[in-house]
């Protein structure tokens, strides 16, 4: 169970970016910077953070959409780090990733039989009883009308396009799903039913996910272990329920705290942070503590001196020299 | 409601005609609004609650709209009914006397004007006065909504501001004519929770400040627990139920409203059980379904005789004090499925 599917170590991803053609100033973005994460088997990761924090370009480096600067992904028992898009292609039918928004997600011109079935073809893969068959066993796994294979995206809602999202990822039975906002688009009475979907599956299937996502409600529902970001930076690391009743760093406290809870008499009696100020720009982060800037805790030290991330207690990491409560 | 409400909305039909048939947007709504007061409306998209808000502001294009029904301004000069009134009558009062705040605020701001000639215009329109008056009252504006140096920002452009800036300048150029009415369209949907908390506590700040009646249009009911006095619920273009914000949340009385407080995770519980779902998805607004339009997704229409959900349109109807439902449910029903 406890086996590890994908571990990040150190993991840096610099975006460089010059100011202007005939500039010589270059700008370096760091959009992760140097960060640890593992998903073991069967386990749902939360990541969550702002815009801007990098929690995307986490999920993108891992299927090496983007080429990482630096640091060493190691997935199922692997290192793929410097692998060529050659060597990749086996290791993708492991490795699938949904997105947010399932409009532009899906090829309007393609039929949602043979947007299933091109994972097959891709990677010459013939499922037991003929691909239609199998892509209208997917369907019906996510709750589709395997009927209506010969449709086109525009003819679904949003809910059931994510579900066509879900039934291509399934396709090849990965290991990992990276699912980067996969409900945000999502109205309410239609997210519940995408989240109980995925639980479902996983429990079927033994699946992991790497949960991207901003909405915390919906990450403390569906994760395991929670890992939240700030500027390309893991602030706290903990067990749900761990993180989400007592939050150690004061990032999390705040981002906790500015959730409107939907229950009045608790929402307008409750103790509020409210941040200052903006997120930084991620190509001119702050010396010392990333978080300094708007933290209401930063002394001198922490203008200096970046918090390392350290276990305070048993699977609980926070980034912090002044953590709250215990 | 009485007398002291600013703004009435009765019967309010809104709908499109388009290829594929007549596309009934909003039906048969009706609220009013006291100056001071926050109304939320509740929806999912396609529910109406955009188009209702636009037909009030006029914004609604004439001639590929049908409209019918009211909308009264009380204004300390009488009343007005705005949908029958002229073109120019309503532009005179909007920006004025209503003023409005969208989701996204890149879109609603230009591009090539800088947001202190942005805000100089909107007050300009209905004040008289050269440039350098609407640039102060800009100025005045940016410093009120909490954008730091405002007499070296008012210079800068929209995209030399930062999402939760960029709102706050919206707010400020609603505000400039210090409206009675202000409609604000998902404020803050597309801002990072931190900011919307500072968002949410501005507006909150400027109601007091203005005394003014806030429309805010949102599907987030924590936004709404937090912000709202009273809640409009709207699904398929009918507002279902109408209730005072503690009333709906702890006394909901509409099958529709309470499954999606039951579908919604909270960052305040640890839930490890599966979340509640409202099975199937919004009927299509050219082919509503006979009878009450949430009745294909209600799990307790077997218990009102007759097939009455799936042949008759239940009429709004009170449930309670100042609380309204759109449901052929007894009272007594209600209760025992809550």
């Amino acid at each position: 169970m406890n086996q590890p599917v994908l571990e990040l170590k150190n993991l840096k991803k610099h975006f460089i970016s010059s100011n202007g053609v005939f500039s010589r100033n270059k700008t370096t973005v760091k959009a992760v910077d140097g960060i640890d994460l593992t998903v073991n088997s069967g386990e749902t990761v939360g990541l969550v953070g702002e815009s801007g924090c990098g929690k995307t370009t986490v999920g993108r480096t891992v299927l090496k959409l983007y080429e990482p600067t630096s640091g060493s992904i190691i997935f199922d028992g692997e290192e793929i780090t410097n692998f060529s898009p050659r060597q990749m292609k086996p290791v993708r039918s492991k490795l699938q990733m949904i997105f947010q928004d399932p409009y532009s997600s899906l090829n309007p011109r393609h039929t949602i039989g043979s947007i299933i079935a091109s994972s097959y073809e891709i990677h010459g893969i013939h499922p037991e009883g003929g691909v239609k068959k199998a892509v209208q066993n997917l369907l019906d796994r996510v709750g589709l009308n395997p009927e209506h294979i010969n449709r086109f995206p525009h003819e679904f809602s949003g809910g059931q396009r994510q579900r066509i999202g879900i039934a291509r990822a399934l396709a090849l039975r990965p290991k990992l799903i990276i699912a980067d906002e996969p409900v945000s688009a999502l109205d309410v009475s239609i997210q519940a039913q995408v989240v109980n979907l995925l639980d479902d599956l996983q429990k079927e299937m033994g699946l992991s996910y790497l949960f991207i996502a901003h909405d915390l409600s919906v990450v403390q529902h569906i994760s395991d272990r929670v890992i939240v970001m700030y500027l390309g930076k893991i602030m706290e690391e903990a067990k749900t329920s761990q993180l989400f009743l007592n939050p150690r760093h004061p990032y999390t406290k705040a981002l906790l705290s500015a959730v409107p809870i939907p229950d009045p008499e608790i929402e307008r009696n409750r103790e509020r942070i409210v941040l200052s100020g903006d997120l930084p720009s991620p190509a001119n982060p702050p010396s010392g503590c990333v978080f300094s800037t708007r933290c209401w805790k930063a002394t001198e030290k922490c203008h200096q001196i970046a918090p390392p991330l350290v276990e305070i207690s048993i699977g609980s990491k926070v980034a912090c020299h002044f953590p709250e409560g215990n | 409601m009485s007398a002291h409400n600013y703004l009435e909305v009765k019967k309010l039909n809104v709908s499109f005609p388009t290829e594929d048939g007549l596309v009934a947007a909003t039906s048969d709504l009706t609220f009013s609004l006291a100056r001071g007061e926050t109304l939320a409306i509740v929806g999912e998209s396609g529910s109406g609650k955009s188009v209702s808000s636009l037909a009030i502001m006029g914004l609604h294009n004439r001639a590929r709209t049908n409209i019918s029904g009211e909308v009264i301004l009380n204004l300390p000069t009488g009343s007005l009914e705005l949908l029958s009134s002229s073109e120019d009558t309503v532009r005179d009062l909007r920006g004025k006397e209503m003023a409005m705040i969208f989701q996204d605020p890149m879109s609603s701001l230009h591009p090539y004007f800088s947001v202190g000639a942005q805000i100089a215009e909107a007050w300009l329109l209905h004040n008289k006065g050269n440039k350098s008056d609407g640039l102060k009252r800009a100025i005045e504006m940016l410093e009120l909504v909490g954008i730091p140096l405002p007499v070296e920002r008012v210079h800068d452009f929209p995209h030399q501001f930062s999402g939760g800036m960029r709102q706050r300048v919206m707010i400020a150029m609603a505000l400039v004519n210090n409206p009675s009415l202000l409609i604000a369209d998902e404020p803050t949907t597309a801002l990072d929770v931190t900011v919307q908390a500072q968002i949410l506590k501005l507006l909150r700040d400027m109601q007091k400040e203005f005394n003014m009646a806030i429309i805010l249009i949102t599907h987030d009911l924590g936004v709404v627990a937090e912000f709202a006095d009273r809640v409009n619920v709207m699904y398929a273009g009918k507002n279902v139920e109408e209730a005072p914000v503690h009333d709906l949340y702890y006394k909901p009385a509409h099958p529709y409203t309470l499954g999606l407080l039951r579908s919604i995770p909270r960052v305040d519980q640890i839930d490890t059980h599966r979340l509640q779902t409202i099975p199937g998805q919004p009927p299509s607004l050219i082919n509503l379904p006979m009878g009450c339009a949430f009745a294909p997704r209600c799990p307790y229409k077997e218990l009102v005789p007759n097939n009455l959900c799936t042949t008759k349109n239940p009429e709004l109807s009170n449930f309670a004090d100042n609380h309204l439902t759109r449901c052929h449910l007894t009272h007594d029903q209600i209760e025992s499925v809550r």
